[in-house]
This record gives structure tokens, C-alpha cells and sequence, in this order.
């Protein structure tokens, strides 16, 4: 084992997967990039929205990746920034929303 | 002290790796490097091994159909990613001796376009009289690459879009990013201002212009460690952002991939960036690519008159595979029946949807 439990090198290895459950493993890279593609959404579009969601389930490789890619797609620091916020308020959000839970659970339990 | 340190490798960074006496001057050691153990252990596949796999090796050329020549490495930029290492330090300016031999073989060449590059062409001191001799042979495509900037450096420039609009040039300019400070970084600062207002030059005498045949496109370039997106995207992007925030029409947007040679070698190791982007040239290769890379329909002059496969097979020195090596002796029967000189760096122009100074390929 690495001396990590993430090392930036098992990023290239990810198709790796595959090796030890081909048909799921090939199923999943083929819906991973048929998902990418241009669709309703611009592929650019699909990107910022991947590196938020990146942020939101804390993954280094996609942080990476999604850094990289936004770069070679020509995406400004400024709009990625901003994805990362849409993803952080969804999830402080998330968050806060379940004061309102806590707000009539004190209520019910109080005279 | 940090201050101090900062202004050092600042003012180091706007000297040429020559003049900065760096090692990466030397081509031997940029070979060695691209020779290194990152291929020779076997962990990626050399580019030879790699194209042979697909049947394309050994690499050959087409019909020649690009004249590219270099007047010279003197710029007045020093930008990062330069891979001629170019600078206002760099003194080899091809002669009028040199550009005489250039006009024999303009003159006589079934190739259809041709391509003059640098440094900054333009500062070579007999730039004009050569586009002027050159432009009388009818060349079909005649582009000059520009970097723009140079056209507000100093007054004796300041009517280069007529010069080029009266030898019907074919302008062709480097503009990394739409935005001010993804430009500066590259190319240095007010490199943006300067190129947008230039832009605006070039526009007014009817450069880009819809329906203009005076063809002006840009070069993008990515700036950093990281590869080009997909052309088309990137060219709608720049023109809804040009246009939009300055009123600027182009026709074109060619996307580069840097290759890992020269300057941005040096980014490169000293941002330990190397490995990676080697990883991400390999991945990215392309087999449909080869068969269309700019160097099996080009010829690449040096200032002092050598043949090359391409420019960047020109900065590593490594001079054509064939009897004829120089411009005086040129022959392009002899020459087309020559094997393509390869080495590691030609992944660059192999990745993804392939690339060359007239941009994708593939």
C-alpha cells in the first residue's frame, strides 16, 4: 500500500476497474462518456457541473480531473469558483433545512 | 528578501534561455530529457514504438503543400510557453543572402501556402522587402504570424495592417485567452490591451471581417499544463467574448498543443508538471492523427537556411532525414522521399484531435 490512502497517480488507473468486472466496468465507462457528450447541455456546461458535485462528495481525483478539464475547455477560474459555490450552498443548504426539523421537534416538546 | 527573490525570477523570466545561460539552451540536454527514463523504462511507449503499432512508422511525407520559414528568433515578447525561445536577446535574423535562396525555391515550389514565422517576423530588418519579392511569386496562401503586439511597439510598425492588407497577407495571431489576465501570465503584462487594440487595427482596415477575404485567424494556445479543448468550442467562445466585449470580428480560432520542448519544457520541469503531461500527450494519442500531422505536408527553414520536418524539430536541431539539408541545395523530389525525424515531443502533435500550426488534424 501507498503511503496515502489517495495518491494522484491511481488517477490514470481508473480504467483499471474494469480488469477485475469487465461487463460492469465497461457499462459504466461507456455511460460515464455518453453522459459527457454534448447534449441538452453543452458539454462545457456539463463539466462545471461536474466539478461542483466533485467538491459537494469531496473527491480528489475529480477535483482534479475536473480542474483540468474546465481549463482545456477554456472555462475561467471566476466561473469555476462560482460552480464550487453552487455546490457548497446546495449543501449547507441541505444542511440548514433540517434546522426546520429541529425548529418542530423543540416545538412539539415544549410547553 | 521573498520580494527580492520574486523580482530575480521575474526579470529572469524575460530573458530567453539562452541569454539566461539555462541548460535547456543546449538541445542535447531537451533530447536526453525527452529520451528520459519516463520512456526509456518502459513506463510510457516511445513515439517510434507507438506509431508502429498502428503501421506508421517509419512516418513519411505527402504532397508538400506548407512552406514554413523562420526569419529570425528576435521578439519583442519573451512568453512563457515559447517553444523557439524567442527574445528581444535572440540575434539570429535570417540574411538577405538566406532570403534570396527562400525566393529561388518560393519561385518554383509546388507548395501551396507559405508560412513566415519567427520570433517576430517582422523585426527582421528586411521583412518587408522579402513579403514584397515573395508575394510577386502568386502563392495561393501567404501567412505572416503575428503576435499582434508588435504593431504598437514602436511607430515604424504602427502600418503593418496596411503592409500586409497590400500584399493580401494572410495574418495569422497568437491570443491565448479571451480574458486579461490568462493572457498576461503567458505572454506578459499589457500583452492583452496591446493585442485587443491591434485586433481593432487590423479589423479597421477590414481584416476578419465576415465576408473580407483578407483572412485574420488566431492561434490559441492553453496556458499551462494542460491541453487544448475541442476547437470549435473554443473558437465560439473567443468570438462571442471578442465580440462582445470589444467589438472584435476574426475568422478562425486554430487551437496548439504546447509541445514539451524549449520554454515550456522549462515550465514544465520547474512546475513538476512533466511527467503528467507526458501521461496526458500519450493517453490522448491519436492514430487518425499521424496520418494528417503537419509535418508530411510542410518544410520548416531556419534563418540561417536548414530544412527541418517541422519548427519544432527546428528548435531541437534535427535537421531533415535527407541528401538535400540546406536551402541552396533544395530539391523537393529528393526531399519528399524522406523519412519524417521523430522523437518523443512529436506526441504533442499527435493528441487528441491532433495538432499543427494551421491547428487540429484530425
Amino acid at each position: 500500500m501507498a503511503n496515502s490512502y489517495y495518491d494522484p497517480a491511481d488517477l490514470r488507473k481508473f480504467g483499471n476497474i474494469t480488469e477485475w468486472s469487465e461487463e460492469l466496468g465497461k457499462k459504466f465507462f461507456d455511460y460515464y462518456g455518453k453522459v459527457f457528450e454534448e447534449g441538452a447541455l453543452s458539454a462545457r456546461e456539463k463539466s462545471l457541473i461536474a466539478l461542483a458535485v466533485a467538491h459537494v462528495v469531496k473527491c480528489p481525483y475529480c477535483i482534479d480531473a475536473y480542474t483540468k478539464d474546465g481549463l482545456q475547455r477554456g472555462i475561467t477560474k471566476e466561473e469555476m469558483m462560482e460552480a464550487v459555490h453552487a455546490g457548497a450552498a446546495i449543501e449547507s443548504g441541505a444542511t440548514l433545512v433540517h434546522g426546520v426539523m429541529m425548529m418542530n421537534k423543540y416545538n412539539k416538546l415544549s410547553m | 528578501m521573498e520580494q527580492s527573490i520574486l523580482t530575480e525570477i521575474k526579470n529572469a523570466a524575460k530573458k530567453s534561455l539562452k541569454a539566461r545561460h539555462n541548460e535547456l539552451a543546449d538541445t542535447h540536454r531537451q533530447m536526453d530529457i525527452l529520451n528520459g527514463d519516463l520512456f526509456a523504462d518502459g513506463e510510457l511507449p516511445f513515439f517510434k514504438d507507438k506509431i508502429a503499432q498502428t503501421g506508421q512508422f517509419p512516418l513519411k511525407p505527402r504532397k508538400l503543400e506548407i512552406l514554413q520559414i523562420n526569419v529570425g528568433y528576435m521578439c519583442n515578447q519573451v512568453c512563457e510557453h515559447c517553444h523557439v525561445d524567442a527574445g528581444p536577446d535572440r540575434k539570429e535574423i535570417m540574411t538577405r543572402e538566406t532570403m534570396e535562396q527562400c525566393l529561388e525555391v518560393i519561385r518554383n515550389t509546388g507548395a501551396h501556402t507559405l508560412d513566415l514565422t519567427g520570433g517576430a517576423p517582422e523585426m527582421n530588418p528586411d521583412f518587408r522587402w522579402f513579403v514584397e519579392e515573395a508575394s510577386k511569386a502568386g502563392i495561393q496562401d501567404f501567412i505572416v504570424r503575428s503576435n499582434l503586439t508588435i504593431i504598437l511597439a514602436n511607430k515604424k510598425y504602427h502600418d503593418l495592417p496596411d503592409f500586409f492588407k497590400k500584399h493580401n497577407v494572410h495574418v495569422v495571431s497568437s491570443m491565448p485567452h479571451y480574458t486579461r489576465n490568462k493572457t498576461d501570465k503567458q505572454r506578459g503584462d499589457g500583452v492583452f490591451d496591446k493585442s485587443i487594440q491591434a485586433l481593432q487595427a487590423l479589423n479597421k482596415v477590414g481584416y476578419g471581417m465576415p465576408d473580407s477575404d483578407l483572412r485574420l485567424d488566431l492561434v490559441y494556445n492553453p496556458s499551462g499544463a494542460f491541453l487544448p479543448g475541442d476547437q470549435m468550442a473554443l473558437e465560439h467562445d473567443f468570438k462571442k467574448a471578442l465580440k462582445e466585449d470589444f467589438d472584435i470580428d476574426f475568422h478562425n480560432l486554430f487551437a496548439i498543443t504546447n509541445l514539451p520542448i524549449s520554454r515550456f519544457l522549462d515550465y514544465l520541469l520547474a512546475s513538476d508538471n512533466y511527467e503528467d503531461y507526458m501521461y496526458s500527450l500519450v493517453e490522448a494519442f491519436n492514430p487518425s492523427a499521424v496520418a494528417n500531422v503537419m509535418c508530411t505536408n510542410t518544410i520548416s527553414v531556419s534563418w540561417d537556411g536548414w530544412l527541418y520536418d517541422c519548427d519544432f524539430n527546428q528548435m531541437l536541431d534535427l535537421k531533415v532525414a535527407s541528401k538535400v539539408k540546406h536551402i541552396k541545395d533544395y530539391n523537393e523530389e529528393v526531399l519528399n522521399d524522406r523519412n519524417i525525424v521523430i522523437s518523443q515531443h512529436c506526441y504533442g502533435c499527435t493528441a487528441g484531435a491532433g495538432s499543427s500550426c494551421q491547428g487540429t488534424v484530425a
